[in-house]
């Protein structure tokens, strides 16, 4: 909490600060000093020329759009006394949770080494170098993957989380008016009905929707069309903001990558395609057990989903180029988990010889890859798509397997999901409960990996509109209460968490965007 | 502006509670806080800045030096300032805060001695305060770094008079040089610090085990 007036100059400074270290600030400079070249530009008026320049070259809408996307990814500045960690994550027994697990995580890797011999990292000799180099396009065929396996599973991450307490929080040990009823038990805030109603007010049954509007029985000049012509209006103004603004109706299939590319303010430049370039030589010079779990993880996820399994090759791809890139360690500075550390062989406890593992320092888990797979349907240029997916990873997945606060987290989407239930069906809650069918059982994976794998593909893609659009995770909650609402009645009649999971286990079928406004804007309490 | 923390001796947090601590059921829901200042002369205060822990409303009364013949007065300076929007959930409950002059309901100066009343209505927390007490006084004024004005702004009748025809003016050419010279000292300033992307030591990233500290 600081002082309004000097709130806006520190959010003005800190972005100034992250701009200069980009690749537009030289871009910027180096048109300004070209444009010297120009007749209109006077030397009497040069700055205020040079502005003119800028808006009417478009060179101004790009620095808007970068202060725009600094300003949804980037928390703001907190209190000058806070420290590093504060920024991290504000609650000291979240962060001391957080530690533990990752401990956890580096235990079951170095077992993992140790049980199989084999290094964490290594160079690849010459040979093996070419050899992989031939076959980047189709690296399905690895060797032996059955000695590996996945370092946590979702469900392992859920035990976690059902045991995480607030030690100053008086619960006790039997069952009071303090014990939350669900799984998780610490009393973060999250949005009520009203509030979500307030939040997602564009989702409402008076606004059109794409996933709603555009069903075959609704004639097209109701709204389809007309919104594809503002969507092709936004694309020409090329401005980040509308674009987020706009795709909370949903996106045209036909809009749908520009559109989110613009939103994440990814726009592939040549020098982008060389850092791609890049990632990829490390990949083929060194040899990480990552990589394993890497092509473990496809193997068992995507390979194995109807919708998925053609996009194998560029899973690898992106996944392997994902590991290598030591810029994604910036989002550790407002993630809750800290990236694991290593020394160079022989050179243990020396600090110079300190490292991050793997370079990115984010271990993969089952499931890891589903965040990448639906991306592929919308971008074909690996370069892109990986762009892509590591803006969306650092803007949001990362949330989904941090134990953080933060209304986006895991914890909070966990509650937010136990709240919303109980609150609106409490008989549904309440029978599933005592049938030992704790709810979250059922959805944690969903959350866990925003819908990806569980929904038919054109519905997750009008899920992740929306998640753009209101750059939030608190969607995933809501729909996945509102897919238990849908099942209500079948679910009453079940006796056991099998059978309720068996009611549960097919949600392709599932239409997201009548689910959403039905349960947020229909239903009578 | 420069701030200077004044050193202060904070006594422990006494509790309001009807009936035994130890015995009774309920908690206190408010607890007090002396904050004396035995080593410094009455000053003007500027900021006060804490962590909270649970705190959800802060009172603060304010004791001020007045004259030699009469004693001095506790008035409060701030009344039920909300530190955690909603007392039953986490919001706030660990933030750090800072508390201004001009958020204070009256003038702060010539400070004694200052009591801090913490409230917590929510039964939920097992305790509640503030950590890291900090006072600050204003700092030394900062000598001036504006230039007399006569230095910035020549008057126009000291400027020469324009010399021959055809030459350009020279106090045109010299502001448009230095608009020049700014930009390229500028250009040369600023290191864009591109990505290099390496995580390897010296070309080597051959490693074992993951390291637990």
């Amino acid at each position: 909490m600081l002082q309004e007036e000097s709130d806006l100059s520190l959010i003005i400074a800190q972005i100034v600060q992250k701009l200069k270290d980009s690749n537009l600030y030289a871009q910027l400079e180096r048109q300004a000093w070209d444009s010297l070249q120009r007749p209109e530009i006077k030397l009497e008026s040069l700055k205020e020329d040079i502005k003119e320049f800028f808006k009417i070259s478009g060179w101004e809408k790009k620095l808007q759009n970068a202060v725009y996307s600094e300003l949804s990814v980037f928390p703001l500045p907190s209190h000058p006394a806070a420290p590093p960690e504060h920024l991290k994550e504000p609650l000291v027994y979240m962060r001391k949770a957080q530690g533990s697990w990752e401990k956890r995580i580096l235990k079951s890797l170095n077992s993992m080494c140790t049980e199989l011999s084999i290094p964490l990292a290594r160079k690849r000799p010459v040979g093996e170098q070419k050899e992989l180099l031939n076959k980047w396009n189709e690296m399905g065929d690895e060797p032996d993957l059955s000695l590996f396996r996945p370092v946590y599973a979702p469900k392992d991450f859920l035990e976690v989380l059902i045991n995480l307490r607030n030690p100053n929080y008086e619960s006790g040990d039997s069952l009071s008016f303090r014990t939350h009823l669900g799984l998780i038990q610490v009393p973060l805030k999250v949005k009520d009905i009203p509030e979500l109603k307030e939040f997602f007010v564009e989702l409402g049954l008076s606004t059109g929707q794409l996933g709603i509007d555009d069903s075959t029985q609704v004639p097209p000049e109701l709204f389809e069309n007309e919104h594809v012509r503002i969507g092709q209006k936004v694309l020409a103004e090329q401005d980040s903001a509308a674009a987020q603004q706009y795709i909370r109706q949903g996106s045209p299939t036909a809009l749908r990558a520009e559109l989110w590319a613009l939103i994440l303010n990814i726009s592939s430049q040549p020098e982008d395609i060389l850092y791609y370039e890049q990632l990829k030589t490390n990949v083929i010079q060194h040899d990480l057990l990552v990589d394993s779990l890497i092509y473990k993880d496809v193997k068992l996820t995507a390979s194995n989903d109807d919708y998925y399994f053609v996009f194998e090759d560029y899973l690898y791809q992106v996944l392997l180029c994902f590991s290598r890139d030591t810029s994604v360690l910036s989002h550790f500075a407002y993630n809750s988990a800290s990236p694991p550390k290593s020394y160079i062989r022989g050179k243990l406890g020396l600090e110079e010889y300190a490292v991050f593992y793997p370079p990115n320092g984010v271990i993969p888990f089952h499931g890891f890859s589903m965040y990448v797979a639906p991306l592929c349907f919308l971008y074909h240029e690996p370069s892109k798509l990986y762009q892509i997916f590591r803006e969306m990873y650092v803007r949001f997945f990362f949330r989904l397997h941090s134990i953080s606060s933060h209304p986006s987290g895991i914890v909070s989407l966990c509650l937010l999901f136990e709240t919303l239930l109980q609150t609106y069906l409490p008989q549904l809650f309440y029978h599933l409960r005592e049938i030992g069918a704790q709810p979250l059982r059922i959805s944690f994976k969903w959350m866990v990996r925003a819908f990806s794998g569980y929904l038919a593909t054109d519905q997750l893609l009008l899920l992740w509109d929306r998640i753009l659009g209101y750059n939030s995770l608190e969607i995933l909650a809501v729909l996945a209460a509102a897919v238990f609402a849908f099942r209500a009645v079948n679910l009453m009649e079940v006796t056991s968490l099998a059978a309720a999971e068996a009611v549960l286990a097919d949600l392709s079928t599932l239409k997201v965007m009548p689910l959403l406004q039905i349960f947020l804007f229909a239903t009578v309490t | 502006m420069s701030r200077v923390s004044v050193p202060c001796h904070v006594k422990g947090t006494v509790a309001l509670q009807v009936g035994d601590v130890r015995t009774s059921q309920g908690r206190p829901g408010v607890l007090v806080i002396d904050v004396t200042f035995p080593s410094v002369a009455p000053f003007e205060l500027q900021e006060i800045m804490f962590k909270n822990y649970y705190t959800a409303f802060l009172t603060i009364r304010v004791r001020q030096h007045t004259s030699t013949h009469t004693p001095a007065k506790w008035v409060t300076c701030l009344r039920d300032y909300c530190l955690m929007p909603d007392p039953h959930s986490e919001e706030g409950a660990q933030e750090y805060v800072s508390l201004f002059k001009h958020q204070m309901l009256c003038d702060m100066a010539r400070v004694l001695e200052l009591r801090l009343i913490l409230r917590q209505p929510s039964p939920l927390w097992s305790s509640f305060t503030v950590e890291e007490l900090q006072i600050y006084q204003q700092g030394p004024k900062s000598p001036s770094m504006t230039f007399p004005k006569w230095l910035s702004h020549p008057m126009p009748c000291e400027q020469p008079a324009p010399l021959l025809e055809g030459l350009p003016d020279p106090s045109r050419v010299s502001s448009e040089a230095q608009q020049m010279w700014a930009l390229t000292e500028m250009i040369r300033a600023s290191h864009t610090s591109t990505r290099i992307g390496r995580f390897d030591v010296d070309g080597c990233y051959d490693l074992n085990l993951l390291s637990y500290t």
